[in-house]
């Protein structure tokens, strides 16, 4: 490896640098780097199969990298369990619901909490008798909108229910990082543009990176783009800049950036 | 009210009425029972009871609230026993000095330490390899039992006297019954210990286990800790069943760690419903049902388990709990009273259809085994001839009978429940609109 180590810089939520990962001879990630500042809320934007979802496993530990370094606050993540990541202060939503379909949507949340509250493997104290963390569910839920449907079991929810309780559990542990992978998908516009701004709120003061589709959702979101090409951040910049990049243009975004600012025109 | 006052009542939480009494009958229930139910072997199906409801809710803490479905948790329940007769006979021979009324927790500590051991291997893994590896760790205790026979004792086993050191109270165990109140009491005790760590944080965890543990993996927790410490303590709860065996049977032989007792673990749990706390207690009193009664009634016993177990999968996956659970919803919503007639069509048309099978399955097995004591069989009181044709027919027309009834009273039955079960989600719509 010819990377060299280099001190972290102050500031920073998270770095990639020189990312590789390969899968057998498929090289999927061909030298992604990013510097994301704490507090900055980047949408990760690319083609089908540029390996957005593969960066956001990479960098929540699901898959450990071929080659590279990934820092979170300073402190090199890569190669570390999923676990291990989160207890640092990293949490990541899935593109497709993934939750504890038969808890209920409180029992969801009150799982996602009890880790960074301290109570961990304890079973020597009843949940009943904790207070903070119930407390703490119930804000969740009150801030996902699933206040009401606090006892329904995760499986017998909406879609759009599902989708907000993902994010629920996402943000409910309280890291300071948290990766959205395509949080609106598969929901309608009207949905989507509530959904964007519960997002906004329940991530408010930490720092976002969302995969995302919708040309919308990312505008409304994020502060700054990062396209990915091919496995390689080809651009990373504030949303007008990306916008008129040449490169960004010619590989990827020209086409599409059209067609949806007419669609939004007229909307 | 005053801030404090506000918050007092925000944080009051008022007992749980309902659990109190489920609580209290149950202890209720295991005091009077021995009283109540005094025929011959009452007893030693009492005993036998108590013990299987321990070993069988310890098993469903890792396979109902863990997902980890195990093929050989006999070995913690065996090795527990093992280890308990093995302190019997210490304390019988004066070399150890140790109640018996605590024996059964020596066999526990024992389960613990081998589920420490064997489980920080088989807890590695999780699914289909974990369940590979407990048959593989089953049948390596399974073979040691032949091999060490200094420690299992052999064929013939291992055998005590419990009557050992002077008496408490008048308390020597001898008798029976003190055996059972024994059990009863380490019943009641693991049974309340093993609720409750449902309600703990692990225990939850250990559920989101279950549903999914990648996403467990993502919220903090390393899921290999949690099935190695649900799993620890399943061992312990095993082991004091095991204990508690050594002491009312008095003899530990090597089929105690075997993959037959690992199986009756496994079946009997899924028979009595995995998804509920208390299933495993209904399966437990069916597994001695079938172990002791069946096998007395008739040879052909494993046939009609293996029939029930098939019914079961096919027709109530979630085992007899989730059968009482989805009824007592019914009822709740003041809509049993209706389907009443349809359990009475399909229970007689069903015990029609057991009828005409059970006489033929039980003039085969005469044939078969008993052919030299002549053609007849008692079956229910009535004398069939085993050879005739008559019998054969009556049989064969009672059952075919019964199956076409049957289809009937269930095709009614299935619409009048599909029915109960709209009008309930209705009634749940519209009282969650109020």
């Amino acid at each position: 490896m010819s990377q060299q180590h280099r001190p972290s810089t102050k500031g920073l939520a998270l770095e990639l640098i020189d990312i590789y990962k390969s899968f057998g001879k498929t090289e999927i990630i061909r030298g992604a780097s990013l510097s994301v500042a704490q507090g900055e809320r980047v949408a990760i934007i690319g083609p089908n199969g540029a390996g957005k979802s593969t960066l956001f496993n990479l960098i929540s530990g699901r898959f450990t990298p071929t080659r590279g370094e990934i820092r979170l606050m300073g402190q090199r993540i890569d190669g570390r369990k999923p676990f291990d990541i989160n207890r640092r202060g990293l949490a990541r939503s899935f593109q497709v619901s993934n939750l504890f379909t038969r808890l209920s949507a409180f029992e969801n949340i009150r799982c996602a909490v009890l880790w960074s509250m301290g109570h961990r493997y304890a079973f020597w104290r009843f949940l009943a008798d904790l207070d903070d963390v119930t407390e703490r569910v119930d804000e969740v839920l009150e801030m996902i909108k699933l206040d009401k449907k606090r006892d329904h079991l995760a499986m017998n929810l909406t879609y759009a229910e599902q989708r907000a309780l993902e994010v629920g559990v996402t943000i409910a542990g309280g890291s300071p990082v948290i990766l959205l992978d395509e949080p609106t998908a598969g929901m309608s516009k009207s949905e989507t543009t509530r959904f964007v701004r519960l997002i906004r709120e329940v991530t408010e003061g930490r720092t976002l990176l969302t995969v995302e589709h919708d040309m919308g959702v990312v505008f409304g979101l994020a502060d700054k783009i990062a396209v990915l090409v091919y496995g390689e951040v080809i651009a990373f910049d504030t949303p007008e800049r990306v916008r008129a990049d040449a490169r960004v243009q010619e590989a990827y975004l020209g086409s599409v950036l059209a067609d949806q600012q007419v669609a939004s025109a007229a909307a | 009210m005053t801030i404090d006052e506000t918050r007092a009542a925000v944080h009051f939480k008022p007992l749980n009425v309902g659990r109190w009494i489920v609580w209290g009958l149950f202890a209720l229930l295991l005091i009077v029972a021995p009283l109540w139910w005094t025929s011959g072997f009452a007893l030693t199906m009492l005993s036998q009871m108590g013990i299987a409801i321990i070993a069988c809710l310890a098993y469903n803490m890792i396979l109902g609230q863990g997902g980890m479905l195990s093929f050989g948790h006999a070995v913690y329940s065996g090795l527990g026993s093992f280890l308990a007769i093995h302190t019997l006979n210490l304390a019988s021979a004066g070399k150890l000095s140790i109640p018996v009324s605590l024996v059964p927790l020596v066999g526990g500590l024992a389960g613990l330490f081998f589920a420490f051991l064997l489980g920080y291997v088989t807890t590695k893994k999780s699914g289909t390899t974990f369940a590979m590896i407990t048959l593989g760790v089953g049948e390596l205790v399974w073979s040691m039992s032949l091999m060490l026979p200094e420690f299992f004792g052999g064929e013939g086993g291992i055998s005590g006297n419990r009557v050992v050191g002077n008496p408490f109270l008048g308390i020597t165990f001898g008798p029976q019954i003190q055996v059972y109140y024994l059990i009863a009491v380490y019943c009641y005790i693991t049974t309340a210990a093993m609720f409750a760590f449902t309600r703990t944080p692990l225990g939850r965890i250990l559920n989101a286990v279950r549903d999914n543990p990648e996403r467990v993996e993502f919220v903090g927790y390393n899921t290999q800790i949690v099935r190695f410490l649900a799993f620890m303590a399943s061992g312990f709860f095993a082991g004091i069943a095991g204990g508690l065996a050594a002491i009312n049977f008095e003899l530990v032989t090597g089929e105690v760690v075997g993959a037959h007792r690992s199986g009756a673990y496994l079946l009997f749990v899924f028979l009595g419903g995995a998804t509920f706390f208390f299933g495993p207690i209904i399966g437990a009193i069916l597994m001695v049902i079938a172990l002791v009664l069946l096998s007395e009634w008739t040879k052909a016993w494993l046939l009609y388990l293996g029939l029930v177990f098939l019914f079961m999968v096919m027709y109530a996956p979630g085992g007899f709990a989730s059968l009482i659970m989805m009824n007592l919803r019914v009822a709740a919503f003041g809509k049993l009273r209706r389907l009443w007639t349809s359990y009475l069509a399909l229970l007689g048309t069903g015990l029609t259809v057991l009828v005409g099978g059970a006489a033929m399955v039980e003039m085969t097995y005469h044939l078969q085994m008993n052919a030299a004591m002549g053609p007849d069989v008692r079956f229910m009181g009535v004398k069939l001839d085993a050879t005739g044709l008559d019998a054969w027919f009556g049989a064969a027309f009672t059952m075919v009978l019964g199956i076409v009834l049957f289809e009937f009273a269930r095709r009614a039955f299935r619409q009048e429940w599909d029915q109960t079960q709209e009008e309930i989600e209705k009634e749940i719509k519209r009282r969650e609109s109020l």
